[in-house]
């Protein structure tokens, strides 16, 4: 297990909280609605040649919620200035979910950002076929069973199962909150964002999509392969939201080879 | 004393099953709807709110719920405005207009301003954040729920109050030209009463704008803590409460005889009542609740706390809809739970002899000064419910105005709210009376 540690950056009158492990050229990882997970088996194996930084969203309970943050792309721009301040710039990113959506936005009004864009079932465009699977009103219970194809994943057992706490109960509902605050209407994408896309050139750009995501359609990833010159987009068979828990050697191979590109 | 009279509305012509299949009366298909049905029941609820003006209750409450069969009341205002034409001497109370939901207060300002103006004086507004399912069906972001209830309230004051037009700049609305033409007939402004179910900060809210808060059918011991609650806040705000600030919603079905009303009363369960009025996925979407509220669901999912149970919450399969069709059971569960709630004194059913103790305990205890009769659910016949508003009205409201005269029941329309001053340093006040409790065995 790498080592990993929780730090706080000041960046815009927020403080944010980052999860930050690994050496080497850094990667910067957004999570997705639920918050950070915790650091994985796929977090360990990308750790030895790469230094993750996570920032820990606004209002998911480490870093406090900001009144001014009303859409993604607000977050996005709260996000670009600490990457900028941290002279992080150009990153490698690896954005999961709706942090896929909030990497899309970042790269859309900053194309020089990110060096490799990687997004794994990512928010933010409206599919082209299918819906956005809604998030909002099923209990958190259905929301976390839905977004794996198997819930026997060793993996994910090991993250969300037994009796839920109090304290996780509480921290689902906080992210829950926050991504209604922000991606409510339009649901959990943006009408603009795929023209702005277009403005992206030249950056390796890769969209990993689990073939059983219930969550997010295949209709986003051709959205996003459309909008992005030069955009490929990967399937890993039998899994569904959460390809890296569920077959992460499988995510992990992927995505090192295309860090290696 | 203010003694109200409160239907829902309840679309009549539903199978209990359809309910009960879908665990809730919230997202029944429409497909199920029938329009003679609905055009009869809205035509007679308007003539029922007549009949209940004509037999002698003060006040015609109304409330809003959108695409619910349990309340045909998906635009209460309509309603109102009619009612504000054909009855005369009666308020017409609305509790309320969900504001977060109807996200446009210049629109409503000039609604009610309408309906004011109408009844030339009568009109007693309301307002509510919006069932959980409300959110969902109108599509208003429940994050931002509290501040759009705010945040819209002041507006509409300040549309009927300040001499327009200005143009307002807020968080969630924006208008380049605020003059209505129509303002209140009433002046300032109608007086507002708010409903709730159990939610301090709502409490609070009120105390500080001297609101009456009107308990719907709560559970008694929580109820007065609540009061308290109030009164505390109230205090911090310079003044003592008092009964013109309190009114209290009770389900009450009365008949001839006891066991014609025991029979009929059922049908305040019908279909799972009150607690089935949406799925806790509906009940509960997210950012809806403050904070305090989710960490005491966190804590203690149970109990009546807007009908979610630790049950209903683990019993969600996949799609929400039910493992069991199995009705017979839930039907035996539900009875159970009606006996319960006459017995906790959430539910008055019987004759007017029986239910008198009951009803004069309640205002003993809670010290309300605005009491509501809450009509049956359920697809129960025109009679039956008109003889239980004509009992209420005639044989059981006259001993209760006496008793409520007795324990100096005023209400907000004999003193204003908040009007009483408060010293510092001095004790309030009580504003409930707790000793019957322990009999009841509510103590503690």
């Amino acid at each position: 297990m790498a080592n990993w540690t929780e730090q706080k950056a000041h960046i815009a009158e927020a403080e944010l909280t980052l999860i930050k492990g690994g050496t080497g050229k850094s990667l910067l990882m957004l999570h997705d609605e639920l918050g950070f997970p915790g650091w994985m088996k796929w977090n360990d194996a990308l750790a030895a040649e790469h230094a993750f930084v996570i920032p820990l969203q606004p209002g998911f309970g480490k870093t406090p919620r900001l009144g001014w943050v009303r859409s993604f792309r607000d977050l996005a721009g709260l996000y670009s200035m600490a990457v900028r301040e941290m002279g992080l710039d150009p990153v490698d990113v690896i954005a999961f979910s709706a942090g896929g959506f909030i990497a899309a936005e970042m790269i859309a009004a900053d194309p020089k950002i990110f060096d490799h864009l990687i997004l794994v079932g990512p928010m933010g465009l409206k599919p082209e076929k299918g819906e956005i699977w809604d998030i909002f009103p099923v209990t958190i219970r259905t929301h976390l069973r839905a977004t794996v194809a198997a819930p026997g994943t060793a993996e994910f057992g090991s993250i969300y199962g037994g009796e839920m706490t109090p304290e996780q109960f509480e921290a689902f509902e906080d992210a829950r909150a926050e991504s209604a605050r922000i991606g409510w209407e339009p649901y959990m994408h943006n009408p603009s964002l795929p023209y702005l896309l277009r403005g992206v050139k030249n950056v390796p750009a890769l969209l990993i999509r689990g073939s059983e995501d219930r969550i997010v359609p295949a209709g986003c990833i051709a959205a996003y392969t459309k909008a992005i010159d030069g955009a490929r987009a990967v399937e890993i068979a039998n899994v569904g939201h959460r390809p890296e828990i569920e077959n992460s050697a499988e995510f992990v191979r992927i995505v090192q080879d295309f860090l290696a590109s | 004393m203010q003694i109200s009279y409160f239907t829902e509305r309840p679309y009549r012509g539903l199978d209990e099953d359809e309910i009960l299949k879908n665990k809730a009366y919230f997202a029944v298909p429409n497909a199920l709807f029938d329009r003679e049905q609905a055009a009869n029941d809205y035509n007679y609820y308007l003539d029922e709110y007549c009949y209940a003006e004509e037999v002698g209750f003060d006040a015609l409450m109304l409330n809003e719920h959108h695409g619910n069969p349990f309340c045909m009341g998906s635009v209460m205002n309509v309603e109102a405005a009619i009612l504000a034409r054909i009855t005369s001497k009666a308020k017409i109370v609305l509790i309320g207009n969900p504001l977060p939901v109807l996200k446009h207060p210049l629109r409503m300002a000039e609604e009610l301003a309408e309906i004011d103006l109408i009844s030339r004086g009568r009109l007693v507004t309301g307002w509510v954040r919006g069932a959980g399912s409300e959110q969902f069906f109108n599509n208003a972001n429940p994050a931002y729920n509290r501040e759009l209830f705010n945040e819209a309230h002041d507006f509409i004051v300040q549309a009927w109050t300040k001499p327009g037009p200005w143009r307002y700049e807020g968080k969630h609305f924006h208008y380049r030209h605020v003059n209505p033409w129509a303002l209140p007939y009433q002046k300032p402004h109608p007086q507002m009463w708010i409903p709730g179910v159990l939610s301090p900060e709502t409490v609070r809210w009120c105390a500080e704008h001297r609101y009456p808060y009107l308990g719907l059918g709560t559970a008694l011991g929580p109820t007065c803590d609540l009061w308290d609650c109030y009164a505390d806040e109230a205090a911090k705000h310079g003044y003592q409460a008092g009964p013109e600030n309190f009114g209290y919603l009770i389900p009450t079905f009365l008949a001839e005889t006891e066991e014609k009303a025991q029979e009929i009363g059922k049908n305040f369960v019908f279909g799972g009542g009150q607690n089935a009025f949406s799925r806790p996925e509906h009940t509960l979407p997210p950012g809806y609740n403050s904070k305090g509220a989710i960490r005491m669901l966190a804590k203690h999912p149970g109990g009546s706390w807007l009908g979610v149970s630790p049950e209903k919450l683990r019993a969600q399969s996949d799609d929400g809809r039910p493992d069991t069709t199995d009705f017979d059971t839930v039907r035996q569960k539900l009875l159970k739970g009606y006996g319960k709630a006459q017995k906790n004194l959430q539910l008055l059913i019987g004759s007017p002899e029986s239910v008198l103790s009951k009803a004069k305990t309640l205002l003993r205890v809670l010290r309300p000064s605005i009491f509501v009769f809450f009509n049956i659910q359920g697809p129960v016949g025109d009679e039956d419910r008109k003889t239980s508003m004509r009992l209420i009205a005639q044989e059981l409201t006259p001993r209760l105005r006496e008793y409520a005269k007795e324990i100096d029941l005023v209400d907000p329309f004999e003193r204003t709210p908040g009007s009483v001053a408060y010293r510092n340093g001095v004790t309030r006040a009580p504003v409930v009376d707790r000793a019957p409790l322990a009999a009841l065995g509510m103590a503690g």
